[in-house]
């Protein structure tokens, strides 16, 4: 099943013309606020009516304004996952998980209320009621409510975007799972670039309305031409094994033919993560490093240089683990001589890698 | 009781009840209806609606009586009209009732708009994202939210149909019996000598009937507003 969207929606002052598709697994509309995300969604949803476009699963057509065509939201068959949750503050968990149910067609209903229950975790909350529920617990029921509508599509904007860091850390495994168990595509809106590297598949980034890169999450982290939050929130992601956990509190992870060791995570020897490395926690030299603390040096060559607007510098380096961007100064480019094709080494500390950019790689079925 | 009231109160007290209670149960329904496309809907002449509908609350009742008898007396075009399906309003309890309802109406209107008007469209727009049609939405995420509002709406409009006068004896009269109502029966106690005994008794039975409707709208409301608000 893959979504395509073709749109364009003028707000005053504002004018939203956006075309991708989403294949299955999650693509994140990436962008900051007011880049026009929640619209697209809204309109996905069928909750907002776009001056033009189409919006077609697969040969499902939800709207197209040629045609004429405009299925209202109650006959779109999707699972849409809120911001602030939106659950019946007036029903229990149980009934809220089940709301939906009863508008699928027959021989598609979910008969999966155990599994999901299960998957989520919310069991010993069904006879509960919404307002006795933490923020966590919240979105996860309503990842379950729109799970048990037996969605063609689910939507989740900004699910994450109210909790705190240690709410977001209890829910981000629960998307994951959902990634990698559901069939169908998964659009999901968000401004962090810590959900973008542990949870899409592909990306799509938007700014001012305009998409202006779509590709797969390594590409569109990778490319230091499309920070669309600005420089300083730039990285690349890798894609590693894990070798061992040491004894030391160590975890070694392997990428390309490059070992990295980090504190240690919870996932097991032989499992895949994907790991974001911040472009502000790379240095550079361009002699092998020597007598110094870090643990990670990943050899590689310059393959091009961004100036920014400021003192700063994003240098993209090929590696065989994959592309590193470093944030450097202007002034260290020159004084390093950097130029495109140089071999050069990359050095990350062990312990400048955050735990929750840390997530396991897309797996499954898709 | 009927030892202690006369046979003319007593066939006030129970006329009176009757009158609210139909006035109540047959606006209820508009109501909602009308506090609903007043809170979500947007059409063209709205605010006309929405004056039509604060009207009575308005006008003089006796203006409001009046404006009935020329609708709906046995001459008026709608008296007519209903007559003729053996519907007569004019000078009948069922006139009352209907002076009652037109009177109790706006506050109904009001108490229950100001509850739709708190449920956040928010989830109204999730239940429809899950498959719900707009009447499902209604019937499984509106109409459980705005219970309290509707409770109190419709004990006000029970309490305020009680109380009904100036429209109430302008559209159907005062016949003991058929249209004569408790306030109609006081009315009538004081203007005769020596009726002061009977108007206290009813009075007092008027106080009790409203104190417990309020009572019992702020009892029943808590208790739906817990369900409600899941806490």
């Amino acid at each position: 099943m893959t979504l395509s969207v073709t749109l364009s929606h003028a707000f005053p002052g504002f004018t939203l013309d956006a075309a991708f598709e989403a294949p299955a697994g999650i693509t994140v509309l990436f962008g900051r606020s007011g880049s026009g995300k929640t619209t697209v969604a809204n309109a996905v949803a069928g909750l907002l009516r776009p001056d033009a476009g189409r919006i077609a699963l697969d040969d499902v057509v939800l709207s197209d304004s040629a045609r004429g065509v405009w299925l209202p939201p109650h006959r779109r068959r999707l699972g849409y996952i809120f911001q602030e949750g939106r659950l019946f503050p007036h029903l229990t968990v149980r009934q809220n998980l089940t709301y939906g149910r009863r508008f699928a067609p027959r021989g598609q209903r979910s008969d999966r209320v155990g599994h999901v229950v299960e998957m989520l975790g919310i069991g010993p909350l069904l006879d509960r009621r919404p307002g006795a529920l933490s923020g966590g617990e919240k979105q996860r029921v309503g990842i379950g409510r729109a799970l048990l509508a037996s969605p063609r599509l689910i939507l989740a904007d900004e699910p994450l975007a109210a909790l705190d860091d240690a709410r977001k850390a209890e829910v981000l495994p629960y998307f994951e799972r959902l990634r990698d168990e559901v069939a169908v595509p998964i659009l999901y809106v968000s401004h962090s670039v810590a959900e973008v590297a542990r949870l899409a598949t592909s990306v799509v980034v938007l700014e001012d309305g305009q998409v202006v890169r779509h590709g797969s999450v390594r590409d569109v982290l990778g490319d230091s031409s499309v920070t669309p939050l600005g420089a300083r929130e730039a990285g690349a992601l890798i894609e590693a094994r894990v070798v061992a956990h040491a004894a030391d509190g160590l975890t070694e992870l392997r990428a390309g033919d490059i070992s990295l060791f980090l504190p240690r995570i919870a996932h097991p020897p032989g499992s895949a993560v994907r790991l974001r490395i911040a472009a502000h926690d790379v240095t550079l030299s361009t002699v092998a490093p020597v007598g110094q603390s870090a643990l990670n040096i990943l050899p590689g060559h310059v393959t091009g240089i961004r100036p920014g607007d400021g003192p700063g510098a994003i240098v993209s380096l090929d590696t065989s683990a994959g592309t590193i961007l470093a944030r450097i100064t202007r002034r260290s480019v020159a004084t390093l001589g950097l130029d495109a094709g140089m071999p050069c080494h990359a050095i990350v500390k062990s312990v400048a890698i955050a735990p929750q950019d840390i997530g396991r790689q897309p797996g499954g079925p898709t | 009781m009927t030892g202690w009231l006369g046979p003319q109160e007593w066939q006030a007290v129970a006329l009176s009840l009757r009158v609210a209670l139909v006035a109540m149960l047959m606006t209820l329904p508009l109501a909602v209806l009308a506090a609903h496309a007043l809170a979500r809907w947007s059409f063209p002449g709205k605010l006309l609606v929405n004056g039509l509908v604060h009207l009575p609350l308005i006008l003089p009742p006796v203006v409001t009586g009046y404006l009935l008898l020329l609708l709906f007396g046995t001459q008026g075009p709608l008296g007519r009209l209903l007559g003729e399906l053996g519907i007569v309003f004019a000078f009948r309890w069922t006139g009352a009732a209907l002076a009652a309802a037109v009177m109790a109406f706006p506050l109904m209107v009001r108490a229950i708009r100001l509850s739709i008007e708190a449920v956040d469209p928010k989830l109204e727009e999730a239940a429809s994202t899950l498959g719900a049609s707009r009447p499902w939405i209604f019937a499984t995420v509106t109409l459980p939210l705005i219970l309290p509002g509707l409770v109190a709406g419709a004990i006000l409009g029970f309490a305020k149909a009680m109380g009904e006068f100036g429209a109430t004896i302008t559209f159907v009269s005062n016949i003991p019996g058929q249209t004569q109502t408790l306030p109609s029966a006081i009315y009538t106690f004081l203007q005769v000598p020596g009726g002061e005994g009977a108007a206290l008794r009813l009075v007092a039975i008027s106080v009790v009937v409203s104190m417990a409707a309020l009572l019992l709208s702020e009892v029943i409301g808590r208790r739906v507003a817990g369900r409600v608000s899941g806490a």
